[in-house]
């Protein structure tokens, strides 16, 4: 096996696209390096991005915000402008694993691992995040949620990997949130995950929304239903009732060793219940 | 806080003993000194990985390692062919460490492989062909006692039953303690309660996986490094099953990260050493964390039925149990003790347990801290909290109304000794939890638990230093801080100070037999046998101090850590110190030492009383644990901050089973969640601060008044925990683990 650690993003193309047999991108390396040793996967070559200064910054793109490929969650959880803007997705980020996970794992590398249960993804898909990705054809942007095509597959091609995820600009009465269940307090995987972005407008009604519920199917599902529940309402309890209800009928969990369908679709409805209200409340705060 | 009970026949003073001396491994462990299993290495040492069955339930048809053996590198591979006759006790072992006609379960071992590395071991795993056909299996406990389940031992014929079936059957044996007439007692209840619940296999998620080195020489001498409970069990077992002479097998025991029971027995250390014996060469073994839950020793799943009666005012008229655990692919369950302990805390006039030792297609279980109470008692002490809720009595005052006491008849025959039971109920009463506010959602659980504990076989070796130092060999690993606890006393014997004195784990050929640390046994069994040592190398110094002196022996006494002469009539002498003595040990006679070796009799039993407040959301099932408090009779707690993090361990571990631990098998049968992701062991954020009371009511079976402590404490947890989500919840949960799946179902809300 070769490791790569390349200074630059025309680097890390170059050696994407030459280096031969199974090649691994690694940024925090809290997924790869755990798959390697337990025989999971046996890359041939590693290309490590972190030495990339580029993408180991957090910058404005206009008015909103670009986060480099190797920032980690720790990183993130300390910028507080950005923290201000869009809490639900650095709380998200901060949700994964634990301390030591979060000062080496990714919100990109989260979302190229393509489980169907990252913590970090509903929440960036919920605020209309991009991914901007750089290949030898130069870059291209991507919704986060068009990246992931199902358990561990990715729609990038050879030579291409995630060079920075995008932010939009929070503007004023939008407020977002992140929650996901699990049955431990940390150090565990999301059995549902919901992030939620609306906005209001000055009456406080609900102008726009975004659900996307995590964990409940192979992708991230965004939900047109669950959003429709709450547009045009003051996100009161019956907005939040039907919500509930819409997440419910729009989860498509299987039954597995962390949880029946029922029970899944049960708990998206009352965490999209819970994470509307967090929501609801920064939005009203914010105008 | 203490709580001592006024028991003037064991009180006196003690210098060193009940205090808080610093931790002797503390400085290795935090620094990465210790050597653990994994950290041996040897000259020309092969890596050793096993190859196991992915099917639940398989004929053997056949094995093919030729295309492995040709693999560079390959140095040697053993199959069951390599496990040749053994003594019958051994069998089981035998077949468990390495399948023979048919793999018993998903993990079980077919073959092994000794390579130059790791990866070339993966490699040659890879190569070998192994034929199976796979035939039905059964991982249920109340499946496999049907009829028509499938039949995995042929051979096996229900003991225990009046008349023995002509039919092999799941059902291994029946068990049945207790006295006077259930029927009768019944029918003089008040109200009479009959529920029927279910647990789930738990593993004890000791952090250090099962690792070994063996080397065996050409001279067919052979050497073993193990992370064991017990190296001198190692070392019988694997020279019974490899046919090698005891005295030929040197086994030296690791530090270790955690046993609980599970290290009370030997999995990769036959291998290691089959492998060792082919190929010539050192072989290490590590288990990975899959392996460790796939093919180790968890504990049983249970499924129990309890009746109980009771008056109106508390007195429990009769008490009826049966219970069925499922010990893996082999008999051997721990359903026995379970059914001796589930009742052991009341003085009933009428008490019947039955207990059926049931086999599944599941990794044959092992010891885990107070084999097969913990589910017992959550079954009784479940039944007994709704009882007392139904006739709104206090649980604390039915427990104390009905609890055993000195010299009452136990629910598995004997009559008790000194205990302490109704010291814990106390001091759970007179405690400030028991009064604290519960807020919403909120509910308060109590329950008691009973353990026998353990003397055993046992050995120590104590030899003084020329400088007055002592050096302490004990046989049994220490997993819970028995190095401190033994050291202290034997210096408290001696009365010099505690670091003059180092208790070390000795390997198998300086010392007489010792049984592994198990049944918490060590405190009590090395600590007395280390006293008597202490004493017998005390005789010889008082006779050292007599010779310089010139005067006879019975006219010198030990008296803080100095010969003195006993009386002005022996002459005027100035007493010598053992620091005195040693120095002058070559001019006097040659070195000193003190020596025991006992089978220790008089393990006191042990009691506990845990009280616990737990908070159920209900919209998601999720249990958090708000307070806990345990009291627990230790006889004499040697050093409390050791006997404290038991009592901590067990409730943790009892959180973790109670709430989230269990093994889930597909109908395939095979383990959806080897790996600590999905077996959920509770995390520190999980956890409230575990508050402790040690009670003391001294053990008048140890000159200390000890008793070990290491068990009791997983026995009420389970029970205490599901009475406090049942309050909170106002709903009696009958299932673990109260996992938010399990309470949401309860709670009807799924
Ligand atoms: C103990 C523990 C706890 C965890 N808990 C959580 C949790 O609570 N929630 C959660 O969602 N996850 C959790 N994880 C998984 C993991 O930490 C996260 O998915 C993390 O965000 C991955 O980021 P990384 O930078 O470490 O990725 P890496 O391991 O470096 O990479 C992951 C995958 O993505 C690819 N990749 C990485 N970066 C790029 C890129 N820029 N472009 C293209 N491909 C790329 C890699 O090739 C690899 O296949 C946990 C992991 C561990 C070990």
């Amino acid at each position: 096996m070769e490791y790569f650690a390349p200074a630059s993003t025309k680097e890390a193309v170059k050696l994407l696209g030459t280096a031969k047999g199974k090649v691994h991108v690694m940024a925090g390396g809290t997924d790869l390096l755990v798959r390697m040793k337990g025989g999971y996967t046996e890359p041939d070559a590693i290309v490590d991005i972190k030495r990339i200064a580029a993408l180991r910054k957090i910058v404005r793109a206009g008015k909103g915000w670009r986060i480099g490929a190797a920032v980690s969650a720790a990183e993130m959880g300390e910028d507080k402008a950005l923290k201000k803007a869009w809490p639900g997705v650095v709380e998200a980020a901060n949700l994964i694993g634990s301390t030591q996970v979060q000062g080496r794992a990714t919100i990109a590398g989260n979302l190229c691992n393509a489980s169907p249960a990252a913590d970090s993804v509903p929440a960036m898909a919920a605020v209309g995040a991009k991914a901007v990705i750089a290949g030898a054809k130069g870059t291209r942007k991507v919704a986060v949620e068009k990246l992931v095509k199902g358990p561990g597959k990715t729609t990038l091609k050879k030579s291409e990997f995630v060079e920075s995820i995008e932010l939009p600009e929070k503007k004023k009465r939008m407020g977002d949130a992140y929650l996901r269940f699990i049955p431990r307090t940390e150090m565990d995987i999301a059995v549902v995950g919901v992030g939620i972005c609306l906005t209001l407008d000055a009456k406080g009604k609900c102008m726009a929304a975004r659900v996307a519920l995590g964990a409940v199917g192979p992708t991230v599902i965004i939900s047109a239903k669950a959003a429709k529940a709450l547009v045009g309402t003051t996100v009161d309890d019956a907005a939040l009732d039907a919500l509930a209800r819409a997440c419910a009928a729009e989860a498509k969990p299987i039954d597995d060793k962390r949880g029946t369908k029922e029970f899944r679709k049960h708990i998206a409805g009352v965490l999209a219940r819970r994470a509307a209200i967090i929501a609801r409340d920064r939005a009203k705060e914010n105008s | 806080m203490n709580v001592q009970p006024d028991n003037k026949a064991m009180k006196r003073d003690f210098d060193i003993v009940g205090k808080r001396t610093p931790r002797p491994d503390g400085i290795d462990k935090v620094t990465g000194r210790a050597r653990f299993g994994a950290d041996m290495s040897m000259p020309g040492m092969l890596w050793g990985l096993v190859l196991r069955s992915p099917h639940a339930h398989a004929k053997i048809k056949r094995i093919d390692t030729s295309k492995a053996e040709k693999l560079n590198g390959v140095h040697a591979i053993v199959t069951s062919k390599d496990f040749g006759p053994c003594d019958d006790s051994l069998l089981d072992i035998r077949e468990n460490v390495m399948a023979r006609e048919k793999a018993l379960y998903d993990g079980h071992a077919v073959a092994a492989v000794a390579a130059v590395s790791r990866s070339v071991a993966r490699q040659a795993l890879k190569l070998i062909k192994v034929d199976y056909q796979v035939l039905p299996h059964v991982t249920d406990v109340d499946e496999a006692m049907k009829p028509d389940a499938p039949v995995i031992n042929d051979k096996l014929f229900t003991k225990g039953l009046d008349k023995t079936p002509k039919k092999p059957s799941n059902i291994a044996e029946r068990f049945e303690f207790g006295h006077g007439e259930v029927e009768k007692g019944f029918k003089e209840a008040d109200l009479v309660i009959e529920r029927t619940f279910r647990t789930e296999a738990t593993h004890q998620g000791y952090i250090e996986p099962h690792a070994c080195v063996a080397s065996m020489g050409a001279d067919g001498r052979g050497e073993m490094w193990v992370c064991t409970q017990g190296h001198f069990m190692v070392r019988n077992t694997c020279a019974g099953l490899l046919g090698i002479d005891v005295s030929n097998l040197r086994v030296t025991a690791s530090e270790i990260g955690g046993g609980f029971g599970g290290k009370t027995t030997v999995f990769i250390e036959p291998v290691a050493l089959a492998l060792s014996l082919k190929a010539n060469r050192p072989v290490k073994m590590v288990m990975s964390r899959e392996e460790v839950l796939r093919a180790s020793g968890p504990t049983s799943s249970s499924s129990i039925d309890v009746k109980i009666g009771m008056k109106k005012d508390g007195t429990i008229t009769a008490g009826d149990a049966t219970l069925r655990y499922q010990g893996g692919a082999f008999p051997g369950s721990a359903v026995p003790y379970g059914a001796m302990a589930c009742f052991a805390p009341y003085d009933l006039k009428n008490v019947r347990a039955i207990g059926w030792d049931v086999i599944a297609n599941r990794p044959k279980q092992a010891a885990y801290r107070a084999p097969g109470a913990p589910m017992g008692a959550y079954a009784i002490e479940s039944v007994i909290d709704e009882l007392c809720r139904e006739l709104k009595l206090d649980p604390i005052d039915v427990r104390l109304k009905n609890a055993s006491s000195d010299g009452s008849k136990a629910s598995y025959g004997p009559n008790f000794g000194v205990i302490g039971l109704k010291a814990t109920l106390e001091a759970a009463k007179n405690h400030p939890h028991w009064k604290a506010k519960l807020g919403k959602n909120q509910g308060r659980g109590v329950a008691c638990g009973f353990w026998f504990n353990f003397g055993g076989e046992t050995s120590v070796s104590l030899n003084v230093n020329v400088d007055g130092t002592v050096g302490l060999s004990v046989g049994t690993p220490d997993i819970g801080g028995s190095r401190a606890s033994i050291g202290n006393m034997a210096a408290e014997e001696l009365g010099i100070p505690h670091d003059k004195v180092r208790c070390i784990i000795a390997d198998t050929a300086s010392l007489g037999y010792n049984d592994v640390t198990d049944g918490s046994r060590v405190t009590f069994a090395s600590g007395m046998a280390a006293i008597q040592a202490a004493r017998d190398a005390i005789g010889k110094l008082c006779e050292r101090a007599a010779k310089i002196w010139g005067i006879p022996v019975d006219a010198v006494v030990w008296e803080k850590g100095h010969a003195r002469p006993a009386s002005p009539n022996a002459g005027k002498h100035e007493p010598l110190s053992l620091a005195d003595i040693a120095a002058q040990a070559g001019a006097t006679g040659g070195p000193i030492a003190g020596h025991c070796e006992i089978n220790a009799e008089g393990a006191g039993v042990s009691f506990a009383t845990h009280m616990v407040d737990s908070e159920v959301d209900p919209e998601t099932g999720h249990v958090k644990i708000l307070r806990y408090t345990v009291f627990q009779d230790a006889g004499k707690a040697v050093h409390p901050s050791y006997v404290e993090g038991q009592f901590q361990g067990g409730a943790v571990q009892g959180i973790g089973w109670a709430l989230n631990e269990e093994y889930i098998y597909s109908k395939d049968g095979r383990l959806q969640n080897p790996g600590f992701l999905d077996y959920r062991i509770p995390v520190c954020s999980d956890l409230p601060m575990i508050d402790t009371v040690i009670v003391e009511v001294p053990n008048p079976g140890h000159p200390y008044g000890v008793r070990g402590v290491g068990e009791t404490s997983i026995v009420p947890p389970l029970a205490a925990i599901s009475n406090s989500v049942s309050d909170a919840a106002k709903v009696r949960m009958t299932r673990l683990p109260m996992s938010p799946p399990n309470v949401l179902k309860a709670l009807g809300r799924i």
